[in-house]
């Protein structure tokens, strides 16, 4: 055995067993290690998505095709295809989902064939542009579904009929978030200005962030109370001490998108305004130098630089809006009527009720519209945009 | 024998320790944990603590109560019995949930336990208690800690004042309730309501619009059922009796708080407390609260009766109201037909059939602890327990009450009423079948919230139950469930 040998059985991972009666030389523990750390390092996140997320998606699937029962040994199951998710759009569960259809206004008559041409328009055109397979049965997808939803909003809210869960989940997500990110950007806009006592404000501005949503709930609950919240003398006071703002659908909607703008107001307003910070200096001052008003140096110079920032800050929040369930159910328990129950309240009331196949049909039909909706932003809108830049 | 060796001496020790006696023995349950689940806030479960501490001092049994949501205590027991998960040995819901429960083999048979058991005196509790909201298939599986009918309270100096009577029928209340409304009730100049009837979804509005519907729908006496034919198990619900009952109770409202469609029965007594309330739809709680310290605006003001009636109602093969006569209202009193509803059935507690023997023991001695007169008495007229009186030695003897604030006519008037619901031959069964959550808190719950914010007619509301009412039942199986529902109703109890 020569010396070389003899360092190389006392390097670290080595054995004697790696040499050979033959002297053809083993793998040894460190190089197998070494060929396989990629593996070994990834197992554990590998294992922990399979046991807490794959496992239970697919658990999940399999309720959601099943009427469940609860016995003395356990769940019993009863495969019924696709039952839980065809009576939402047919059967006794239609109106809860989707609204009443009885007649369609003019105006739903008139936006809906629009949509629909618009729909086959773009689809023949991206066809014709030359889109992939996979491209175009995207597309294809995203056209269904936006067709779908105008249909049922041109049905129920243009026609004068009450919405379902699916449309009170969509309008909090595209009002709610609107709201949201239109005055989050102002106040960012605000404290990344040169003003005194600005650290106080993104210090106050960020805490309803951090409060759960079960206490803004309940704080917004008694709050809007018309008859023993701070405010009921001044709603007395405009002559409106008759009327109740949860007995209201409207007024009921538009009190949860407050209580939901309030808190996640903060997490819009702190992120754009690190996005703001990060614009360079120079090309403000720049631009300032050579004249250009306050609305130019924003369209032209920061509004640009923010946009990457702006669209990932409305699709998380758009994701977070989607699953809304908590303040409806505190502030009133999805009422009047179902006017303030989103999708994922629907699931959660059948859930309560062992229901857990309804439940699960329900949460996976908002997954879909959730993945299609914020896939078809990011690839229809950010993508885009930012290719053009 | 050991078992029912630890009972008696339990219950013994117990008796003791309830008249204050010291105690000699060792503490039979010493070590031992008993895991209770039931609704949160002082309603029930304040109660259920103050006495499991008695509990523990007395017998060493530790009683552990966790509160849930209202809207997730039937699942989170029936999920955790179920799985074997088993970390509750007792819940405390409504009576007629158990039947489910039983269906799947979750509870144990107290009838051993309380046969074994002389402290509990059953005797003294009232029948309807004791036989039906007790027993499933002839065997005691619950053990009653309140006593729940719907009833109507109403201020007697309004009325007076006003020159009307106590509501005898439902159209009655109506009018009562337009006559007094914008009065000021408590003095403090700002215009009250005629009516207080809670309107929350999710919250107790479908017990609510059953006590305005029993009288209209049921007639024949406790056994044909409020809610389904007996033969068919088609549901009784798209019909003009329950859409009479639906468009009264909505337009009650007319004549309520402003946002009376998002208050549930906690918002509800606060008005009454506060003497803001005309009349109001509740349990046998508003008797006991109206004597708490801060509710002098109605102390001997609040008066009760019995479910108000109906002088027409359901001819079961067409559908149609039918004036009351001798055939159609066989048990009417002057031409009106009531039906006293027992609402929820109340709060009785039942003990997980997997749980250690010496943990069921410790479980049933503290069921059988809350029940007992000793304790019960004083309970039932304490306001903020939510316990209503359920032995007849809390309904014959007025000097509890009195003792407890009552003034003699008060308690007179309020008893009275609670009797005249137990003593009626046609008193209305809450659900006491599998799915009885499903029935009433989701179906009926969500429709009646529909239709009274407007956004469905009445008759979609109705047609829509009585679709999902189908779909329950044949989910269950029809046979099955008609069969559970004939024995809840006597019917066909051997």
């Amino acid at each position: 055995m020569s010396m070389s040998d003899t360092q190389q059985l006392m390097r670290p991972g080595n054995s004697p067993a790696a040499f050979s009666a033959g002297g053809r030389q083993k793998e040894t523990w460190g190089e197998w290690f070494d060929k396989r750390s990629g593996t070994v390092f990834i197992a554990p996140a590998v294992i922990l998505v399979l046991v807490f997320a794959i496992f239970p998606t697919i658990a999940s699937l399999v309720i959601a095709v099943s009427r469940v029962k609860l016995t003395n040994d356990g769940f019993a199951f009863r495969f019924v295809w696709f039952k839980n998710f065809s009576k939402q759009f047919f059967g006794n569960d239609q109106i809860h989902l989707l609204g009443r259809f009885n007649e369609m206004s003019l105006i739903g008559i008139a936006t809906s064939l629009a949509v629909c041409a618009w729909a086959i328009w773009w689809l023949i055109s991206s066809a014709r542009r030359g889109s992939s397979i996979i491209g175009l049965v995207g597309r294809i997808i995203t056209a269904f579904v936006i067709v779908g939803i105008v249909l049922m909003v041109s049905g129920t809210a243009f026609s004068g009929n009450p919405w379902g869960t699916l449309g009170t989940t969509l309008f909090y997500v595209f009002v709610g978030c609107g709201l949201q990110f239109a005055i989050g950007l102002g106040l960012a806009l605000l404290c990344s200005q040169q003003i005194r006592g600005k650290n106080f404000f993104r210090v106050v501005f960020f805490i309803p962030l951090m409060i759960t949503p079960l206490g803004v709930g309940y704080a917004f609950r008694m709050i809007a109370d018309v008859t023993k919240g701070p405010f009921a003398p001044v709603w007395a006071w405009f002559g409106l001490g008759n009327f109740a703002w949860s007995a209201d659908p409207w007024a009921a909607r538009l009190f949860v998108i407050i209580g939901d703008s309030w808190q996640w107001i903060p997490f819009i307003f702190i992120v754009m305004l690190a996005a703001l910070e990060n614009v360079p200096r120079d090309h403000v001052e720049a631009a300032q130098v050579d004249g250009a008003s306050s609305w130019q140096i924003f369209r032209e110079i920061t509004w640009p630089q923010i946009i990457p920032v702006a669209a990932t800050v409305v699709l998380i929040r758009a994701i977070e809006a989607f699953k809304i369930v908590d303040l409806p159910n505190i502030m009133t328990s999805g009422g009047p009527g179902i006017a303030t129950e989103s999708m994922t309240l629907q699931a959660v009331f059948a859930w309560r009720s062992n229901d857990f196949g309804q439940s699960a049909a329900v949460a996976y039909m908002l997954l879909f519209v959730t993945v299609v909706i914020c896939s078809s932003f990011f690839n229809l809108v950010v993508l885009r945009h930012l290719k053009k830049g | 024998m050991n078992k029912i060796a630890k009972i008696l001496c339990a219950t013994a020790m117990l008796t003791g320790y309830s008249a204050g006696t010291s105690f000699s023995q060792d503490k039979m349950f010493e070590g031992v944990t008993v895991n209770l689940m039931t609704r949160p806030g002082d309603v029930i479960a304040r109660r259920l603590k103050e006495r499991g501490d008695e509990f523990t001092a007395a017998t060493g049994a530790k009683i552990v109560v966790n509160e849930v949501p209202f809207a997730e205590l039937f699942q989170k027991i029936q999920t955790d019995w179920a799985t074997g998960t088993n970390s509750v040995d007792i819940g405390v819901f409504a009576s007629g949930w158990a039947v489910e429960l039983d269906a799947a083999g979750l509870l144990e048979d107290l009838t051993p336990y309380v046969a074994a058991d002389k402290a509990i005196n059953m005797d003294d509790v009232a029948p309807y208690f004791r036989e039906i909201n007790q027993k499933i298939g002839g065997k005691t599986k619950l053990i009653t800690i309140d006593g729940d009918f719907q009833m109507v309270y109403y201020r007697t100096d309004i009325l007076a004042a006003a020159g009307l009577q106590a509501p005898r029928t439902w159209a009655e209340y109506l009018s009562n309730a337009k006559a007094i409304n914008g009065k000021d009730m408590n003095g403090d100049g700002v215009p009250d309501y005629g009516s207080c009837a809670f309107k929350k979804r999710n919250a107790q509005s479908y017990f609510a619009v059953s006590t305005v519907a029993a009288g209209a729908v049921q007639s024949k006496g406790t056994a044909e059922g409020l809610f389904f034919d007996l033969e068919t198990m088609k549901p009784k619900i798209n019909n003009e009796a329950w859409k009479a009952a639906f468009e009264l109770y909505k337009a009650t409202g007319e004549f309520g708080p402003a946002e009376e469609l998002n208050q549930d029965i906690g918002d509800t007594r606060g008005l009454v407390k506060a003497g803001r309330c005309g009349q109001v739809i509740d349990w046998g709680d508003i008797g006991p609260l109206s004597i708490e310290a801060d509710a002098t605006a109605i102390k001997d003001k609040m008066y009760a009766v019995a479910n108000p009636g109906w002088t027409s109602v359901l001819d079961n093969a067409t559908g149609k109201m039918v004036a009351c006569d001798a055939t159609t209202c066989p048990n009417a009193i002057d031409g009106i037909n009531y039906a006293p509803f027992g609402a929820f059935g109340g709060w009785a507690g039942a003990i997980n059939t997997k749980s250690d023997q010496k943990v069921k023991d410790a479980a049933y001695a503290f069921l059988s602890y809350m029940n007992q007169a000793a304790q019960s008495n004083v309970d039932v007229t304490i306001g903020y327990t939510g316990y209503n009186a359920y032995r007849n030695s809390q309904l014959d003897d007025t000097s509890l009450w009195v003792k407890a604030g009552f003034s003699e006519d008060a308690a007179k008037n309020y008893l009275g009423a609670i009797k005249a619901s137990l003593n009626n031959p046609n008193m209305a069964s809450d659900f006491r079948i599998p799915g009885a959550q499903q029935y009433s808190g989701v179906v009926l719950d969500t429709e009646l919230a529909r239709y009274l914010a407007g956004e469905i007619t009445v008759d979609e509301a109705l047609a829509n139950i009585e679709a999902g009412w189908e779909e329950i039942t044949e989910d269950f199986g029809r046979e099955k469930q008609l069969e559970l529902y004939r024995l809840s109703l006597g019917a066909t109890n051997k």
